[in-house]
């Protein structure tokens, strides 16, 4: 009876310290795995290739919570701004015929360097900073 | 030498810094000293009752002498008021937009205060209704001192200054909110009532946002005439530019032009904008298609069509902004729903814009955009939340091991002790 | 089978490196049982705690990034895209509080059992250090998440030390890297952190419990009477396992539970958050100069405070060395009174600080 019990008792411990070991190790192993993205960058998103991005357009891409309107102009260079208007939230677009940034809610205007100039916007849009590396656009927010 | 240079420069600087604020207040303490118009009527305390040293003419060195003409170099007041001398006095109501536009109207003398000031208020004046009438001989009505005061005019982008669009409102309703004022004119008084409770007025007033539109947005500023029929829709399309668009495109258009139908206002008002709500469109209560629409033509038809688009989109998008709540209650990672819901969110705003197009084709199409970006956020959502459950029933089975461990080894213990007596 | 195996391997071992004197030690050493015993687990706990902050920590060394730029972001990455980072995470946090807290409990513990009496007066010393050590292990990781509540508590905590007089500004700039709490604060603290702090800790705590190994458990008073004890192996290890079982079982809690936040990131141009607050363990400290009134004769009240405190932790690290000496038992024993007074002290002043 008591060797039996004894036993069980070994079963019970050896058993439960398995278990508990494998609930342990099994987290501590998935954390170590690396996830899919390997690294944190909320200061800086990539958004492509330089090359496929076609001139006089523009697109909003996703920054941490926030949308950034990136576009290239007729010289091939790249702007980048904070997609929210200042007025009232809503997100702008980038014209392609008068060549500026729009917010379609109100009919605000901001020229090509974000400066409200036409309007209910009150402020300016702030500028996020576009480097091209290896032809991949990386759009850094410079407030870090 | 060079040192010279750079001290002069800078002492020139310090000069020039305080220059502004500090000549201009030089210019009036020294204009009250030598002006005799100011300094006798300051000691008599009979200057004006709206007499302001911010006032931009006095600022800028066009005193009373400068309007109303005289001679400010003598203190004999029979000599400094003489008409022979050129002095006017006080003009009549009726003559005031000329005495005003005595320089205002001139841009020969304008100009040398500022390159691109306007100089066409008073032929502006004289088209709006104030004009004709106050030519006709009217005096009740509104004429330059009515709106921008006689002697406190500081710069219009002032606040103080009552042409500050967060101070038109009131100051056109000092007249046209006084029905006694306004008996025999056949208009209603209520307009500011009205307006102040219209998203704009609100917006205006206790939001302070300057993009809303004032009075004198919609009327004009010295040409104030009510908006016609095609005005309206022009004046809302100025900042409306989409809404307008699509109902230029809609099949709206042309009837409401043929049946002399006010556009925005027909359904919107025009005082009284009030906040928009989806059901306004559609045939249910609130709707405003079905005050010319009824059951069976192609109106109702296009209207039912486009409420059932928009109120599906708007029932799928609440749903995801549920969840989100519940991911950030929960306290799980959001940043990625938040994003795809603002695009949602957009697209929304679109959708109602949209449905100025009265096409239920495009409403629809668009509303699916949407619903596509709304979905994506109430599964992401979702995974969120099962992950906030997988935590706790992940620990509810290390506790299970811990618990069989924790009694095992109790009674592990307990025999050892038994065994040891 | 395993057990022959086990045999083997040890034999194998025990030829080349003489296992045999420390088994026979172990399986001597013994703990004395009275009903005070309850407290020789308090020690134990701390390290299990301490084990786990070694062992989380070293995890999340895999992917946290020191730097204003970074720490930050890495931190929220660990908690949204890294597997049971959050789990990780919020058990250091958890554990480091719990380790703090049981450090004072095995600390009042041995001070009222009079454990700190000859020959124990160094482990009592090092123990004192190893507390010392804890806090700063507390007071520096804190700031790691670079987030608003971290920075501010953070500029508070090292602004206090800069009343010290004389000494007390250089010291605030080699804590802080600078004459304000920057990126470059944030990098020495991690310096401080993983590597200076777990290698003076790691030594010292080598020695406090090599001392306790080879003293044996401190009896108490009137115990060589019944002298009952109980071989370590396996009563006490088993008793002190199934312990460590229920502290995980807590940690593991209070992790899932109540997880620990991150807050905003820090900005050191905001203004500071109404209500900051160090970590709890500091608050009586803190409240203690909240109290004092700004001028006391011709000192300053902050100064007063600090130099106060540095007294007292000063005079209760060297307990052994003055101590009162009095056969009475219970409230009436100085040591007791003293005890108490430090203790309740310290509760009341954390709860007057929560609360007001």
């Amino acid at each position: 009876m008591k060797t039996n019990r004894r036993k069980f008792l070994n079963f019970l411990i050896g058993g439960g310290l398995l278990g508990w070991i494998s609930s342990v190790v099994y987290p501590i192993v998935s954390f170590l795995i690396p996830p899919k993205i390997p690294e944190a960058n909320v200061n800086s998103v990539s958004a492509g290739t330089a090359a496929d991005f076609p001139a006089n357009t523009g697109k909003i891409i996703q920054f941490g919570r926030k949308p950034v309107l990136l576009f290239k102009d007729d010289n091939g260079e790249f702007h980048a701004f904070d997609g929210t208007c200042t007025h009232l939230d809503c997100i702008v677009q980038y014209r392609q015929d008068t060549k500026q940034i729009w917010c379609a809610c109100h009919n605000g205007i901001y020229d090509m360097s974000g400066r409200n100039v036409s309007g209910p916007p009150p402020r300016p849009l702030e500028e996020f900073t576009v480097n091209i590396v290896n032809d991949e656009i990386i759009i850094i927010n410079p407030a870090g | 030498m060079k040192i010279l240079l750079f001290i002069s420069i800078i002492f020139t600087g310090m000069l020039l810094y305080p220059g502004t604020t500090f000549i201009r207040a030089e210019i009036t303490d020294q204009l009250i000293a030598e002006d005799n118009c100011v300094s006798c009527h300051m000691e008599m305390e009979i200057l004006p009752v709206d007499f302001q040293k911010y006032d931009i003419h006095l600022q800028l060195g066009l005193s009373c002498a400068g309007c109303h003409g005289g001679d400010p170099s003598s203190d004999d007041p029979e000599e400094s008021m003489d008409p022979k001398k050129g002095f006017i006095g006080k003009p009549a109501l009726k003559d005031i937009p000329q005495f005003c536009g005595k320089c205002h109207s001139n841009i020969d003398f304008m100009r040398t205060y500022q390159p691109r000031i306007a100089t066409d208020q008073v032929q502006q004046y004289y088209t709006s209704i104030h004009g004709k009438k106050l030519k006709s001989g009217d005096t009740k009505v509104a004429e330059c001192v009515s709106c921008h005061t006689a002697h406190a005019i500081p710069s219009g982008k002032d606040g103080r200054s009552t042409v500050y669009p967060l101070n038109i409102p009131s100051m056109c309703n000092k007249c046209h909110g006084d029905s006694e004022h306004m008996q025999g004119y056949k208009i209603p008084t209520d307009q500011y009532e009205k307006y102040a409770q219209s998203v704009h007025g609100l917006n205006l007033l206790e939001n302070k946002d300057l993009g809303s539109p004032a009075c004198n947005d919609c009327h004009g500023n010295h040409g104030a005439t009510p908006p016609g029929i095609e005005s309206v829709s022009h004046v809302c399309g100025g900042c409306h530019v989409n809404n307008l668009e699509y109902f230029k495109e809609s099949p709206m258009a042309k009837p409401y032009v043929e049946l002399e139908i006010h556009a925005c206002e027909q359904c919107h008002g025009y005082h009284k904008v009030g906040k928009t709500s989806d059901g306004m469109i559609g045939v249910g209560e609130e709707s405003v298609c079905t005050e010319c629409h009824t059951s069976g033509d192609a109106g109702y038809e296009a209207a039912e069509k486009i409420y059932t688009s928009l109120s599906n989109f708007v029932s799928i998008y609440d749903s995801a902004e549920t969840k989100l709540k519940e991911v950030q209650r929960k306290g799980m990672d959001d940043v990625d729903i938040l994003f795809l819901l603002k695009e949602a969110h957009q697209v929304l705003v679109h959708t109602r814009t949209l449905t100025h197009s009265f096409t239920p084709n495009k409403v629809e199409e668009k509303t699916q955009e949407g619903i596509e970006k709304s979905k994506q956020a109430i599964e992401k959502a979702g995974l969120e939340i099962s992950d906030y459950y997988f935590r706790r029933r992940g620990f509810g089975i290390a506790t299970l091991f811990i618990t069989v461990l924790v009694i095992a080894l109790f009674f592990r213990i307990r025999s050892m002790d038994k065994e040891k007596k | 089978m395993i057990k022959n195996i086990g045999q083997k391997i040890y034999a194998w071992v025990d030829e080349r490196f003489e296992l045999s004197p420390i088994l026979k030690f172990m399986s001597e050493k013994n703990v004395p049982v009275h009903r005070h015993t309850a407290w020789y687990y308090m020690g134990g706990v701390t390290l299990f705690l301490f084990i786990t902050q070694v062992v989380t920590g070293i995890l999340l060394l895999f992917y946290y990034r020191p730097g204003a730029d970074s720490a930050y972001e890495s931190m929220r990455f660990i908690l949204t895209e890294v597997n049971f980072g959050w789990l990780i995470r919020s058990i250091h946090s958890w554990s480091a509080n719990l380790m703090v807290f049981f450090v004072f409990v095995h600390m009042f513990s041995t001070f009222f059992t009079r454990s700190y009496k000859k020959p124990r007066e160094l482990t009592w010393l090092t123990g004192f250090v190893l507390l010392a050590l804890s806090l700063g292990f507390g007071f520096s990781g804190y700031l790691l998440p670079w987030n608003e509540l971290a920075f501010f508590a953070t500029k508070v905590g090292t602004d206090i030390v800069g009343v010290i007089p004389v000494i007390g500004k250089p010291i605030m700039a080699v804590l802080r890297g600078g004459e304000d709490v920057t990126g470059a604060t944030l990098t020495r603290f991690y310096a401080f952190h993983v590597a200076m702090l777990p290698a003076i800790f790691t030594v010292i705590l080598f020695v406090h419990v090599l001392f306790v190994q080879k003293q044996g458990m401190s009896e108490p008073e009137g115990f060589s009477k019944n002298k009952k004890t109980m071989p370590f192996f396996p009563d006490f290890f088993l008793r002190d396992a199934l312990l460590w079982m229920i502290v995980l079982n807590v940690l593991l809690f209070l992790a899932v539970f109540y997880p620990w936040d991150l807050g905003f990131k820090a900005d050191p141009f905001s203004p500071a958050p109404a209500g900051i607050l160090p970590e709890w363990y500091f608050i009586f400290m803190f409240q203690t100069l909240k109290m004092i009134p700004a001028h006391v004769l011709f000192i300053e009240g902050e100064v007063l405070g600090i130099l106060s405190f540095l007294v007292a932790g000063l005079a209760w690290a060297l307990v052994p060395f003055w101590e009162l000496k009095s056969k009475r038992k219970g409230f009436s024993n100085p040591m007791n009174i003293i005890g108490i007074i430090a203790l309740v002290y310290i509760i009341i002043m954390t709860i007057i600080g929560y609360t007001s």
